[in-house]
């Protein structure tokens, strides 16, 4: 019999670094192929349906639903060939279960359920030095309480690495601070005491609005720590625009109606599409550009936060499609679910806060893309004409950009294409 | 089938907005400020309103809606024309 291959925490964008297993799609026995949704998982931004990368038959499940944090690798499931699996399909004897690899520091596209036609995998997460080992103990430590214990970096890594609070570290020398060795024989004697029960998960999960904030914190962190942005903006009139959006949404039935934003997002997916430097991520010190144009779209969450799912091949899709995908993919943004592929696979990212009635936003890129488009306010302004001024509908475009992959000249090109764009609505359905 | 209007709008407003009060909504409110809808969700709320009570409310019209009474008057104004 073919060894079973196992299905993975698979990493569901580039501030994950564990997620909950909240429910499975499939159980043992049952046929899957490449692209299937097989499980639920929950992260601190959205609950996310989970895309299985591989054709055959569930063998095994490993993990059982419940609300343990799983780091990304974690082992979930077997797969074996559908041949293998035979009419019983017995379950196949659990693989000797290895431990989860610990978060690879650099992408193995081989060994991750990576979703294989895309680019390089964005790193399943942010570089070692930024997400420090954390074993499960240590979860419920709150970091406050070390903070302001005296010791030395090595010894708290080291407390951190055998989920040792601090706090509670008595320095062999008083009056110095900790250091590993007092750790160590913390810990000695902590497991020779009669073993506190191994401690539960913390009842209270972490409030998600928390979870939700540190996730978006680490990540803009990143974000502003490794890309230097640079910055453009652009004016664009919106006359033809509007005046063939109104004529659209006169004839339209209300639920096919199409909002300013979609055509706008549509201009920046067909600019993204003929001018790819703008379009995928920077990897391992160099661009890889995006297959596709799959345009993240930035959407804000009642109660605060964000998410910024992709819309795959939004500059193939006509304007009407693209309309129903954003409404689609709002919904479940804000009340239901969203996939796995949805969550990884933006090569560049669109945010609109015009309904908040801001001239212009800069965004922050999200790693490892390369470049966010803003839009603001849609709002009457006045305009150079042919013999004079006059008033005109228009929008403020902004363009920040990773300035290791292109440089303001290419930046400038791009504002300006989407410009054009905007002033031939024909074009844009 | 079709609902009464202020209903239409309460559930319409309920699934947009459910952790929202409506109870605290004052009748001259602006929707869209007060329940902090964009336009994705104004968008919905017509939808939702159009599919319970038969009415739909043309674009040219939606600064005629601002506001829960505004809105309730023109869908009774409208209904069954």
């Amino acid at each position: 019999m073919a060894d079973p291959r196992v299905f993975r925490m698979p990493s569901l964008g580039a501030d994950m670094t564990e997620g909950r297993l909240i429910e499975w799609l499939v159980q043992p026995g049952d046929a899957v192929h490449r692209g299937d949704l097989v499980a639920v998982v929950k992260t601190d931004k959205a609950d996310v349906e989970v895309e299985i990368f591989d054709d055959g038959v569930i063998g095994e499940l490993l993990v059982p639903v419940g609300d343990e944090a799983l780091e990304i690798g974690t082992p979930l499931a077997t797969v074996v060939d559908a041949g293998a699996a035979g009419p019983a399909a017995a379950p196949p004897p659990p693989a000797p279960t290895p431990p989860p690899p610990p978060p690879a520091p650099t992408p193995q596209p081989p060994q991750q359920p990576a979703p294989a036609p895309r680019p390089p995998e964005p790193p399943a997460v942010a570089p070692p030095s930024l997400a420090p080992p954390r074993p499960a103990p240590t979860r419920s430590t709150p970091a406050a309480t070390t903070a302001h214990v005296a010791a030395s970096p090595y010894a708290r890594r080291r407390a951190a690495e055998l989920g040792v609070d601090l706090a509670r570290v008595a320095a062999a020398q008083p009056g110095h601070p900790i250091s590993a060795a007092d750790v160590d024989r913390a810990a000695r004697s902590r497991v020779a005491e009669p073993a506190p029960a191994p401690k539960p998960e913390p009842v209270a999960p972490v409030d998600q609005s928390t979870a939700m904030r540190q996730a978006i914190g680490r990540l803009m962190a990143r974000s502003k720590r490794e890309i230097p942005h640079y910055y453009l903006q652009e004016d664009v009139e919106l006359t033809a625009a509007l005046a063939w959006l109104q004529s659209h949404n006169e004839q339209a039935p209300v639920d096919a109606r199409i909002l300013p934003a979609a055509l706008l997002y549509k201009a920046v997916a067909l600019t993204a599409a003929a001018m790819p430097e703008l379009n995928g991520y920077w990897v391992d010190d160099h661009f890889v550009a995006g297959s596709g144009v799959h345009l993240g779209v930035a959407i804000s969450l009642r109660g605060g936060g964000l998410v910024a799912p992709a819309v795959h091949d939004a500059d193939r899709l006509s304007l009407v499609e693209l309309m129903g995908a954003l409404r689609d993919v709002t919904s479940r943004a804000r009340g239901g679910r969203l996939r796995g592929s949805e969550m990884t696979d933006a090569t560049i990212t669109v945010t609109n806060l015009g309904d908040r009635g801001v001239r212009s936003v800069f965004g922050v890129i999200y790693p490892p893309q390369v470049a966010l488009v803003g839009f603001g306010k849609i709002s009457d302004r006045v305009w150079d004409v042919d013999d004079g001024i006059g008033i005109r509908p228009a929008v403020t475009a902004t363009l920040s950009a990773d300035h290791r992959a292109t440089d303001g000249h290419i930046g400038a090109r791009f504002l300006a294409d989407v410009a054009r764009r905007l002033g031939q609505p024909e074009e844009l359905r | 089938m079709t609902l009464d209007p202020d209903a239409a709008m309460r559930s319409a407003l309920a699934a947009i907005a459910p952790e929202a009060d409506l109870d605290e909504l004052e009748p001259g409110d602006d929707l869209q400020e007060a329940l902090d809808l964009d336009s994705m969700d104004f968008l919905n709320f017509l939808i939702a309103v159009a599919q319970s009570t038969g009415v739909e409310i043309p674009e040219s019209d939606y600064h005629l809606v601002r506001t829960f009474a505004s809105c309730g008057d023109y869908l009774r104004q409208h209904a069954d024309h």
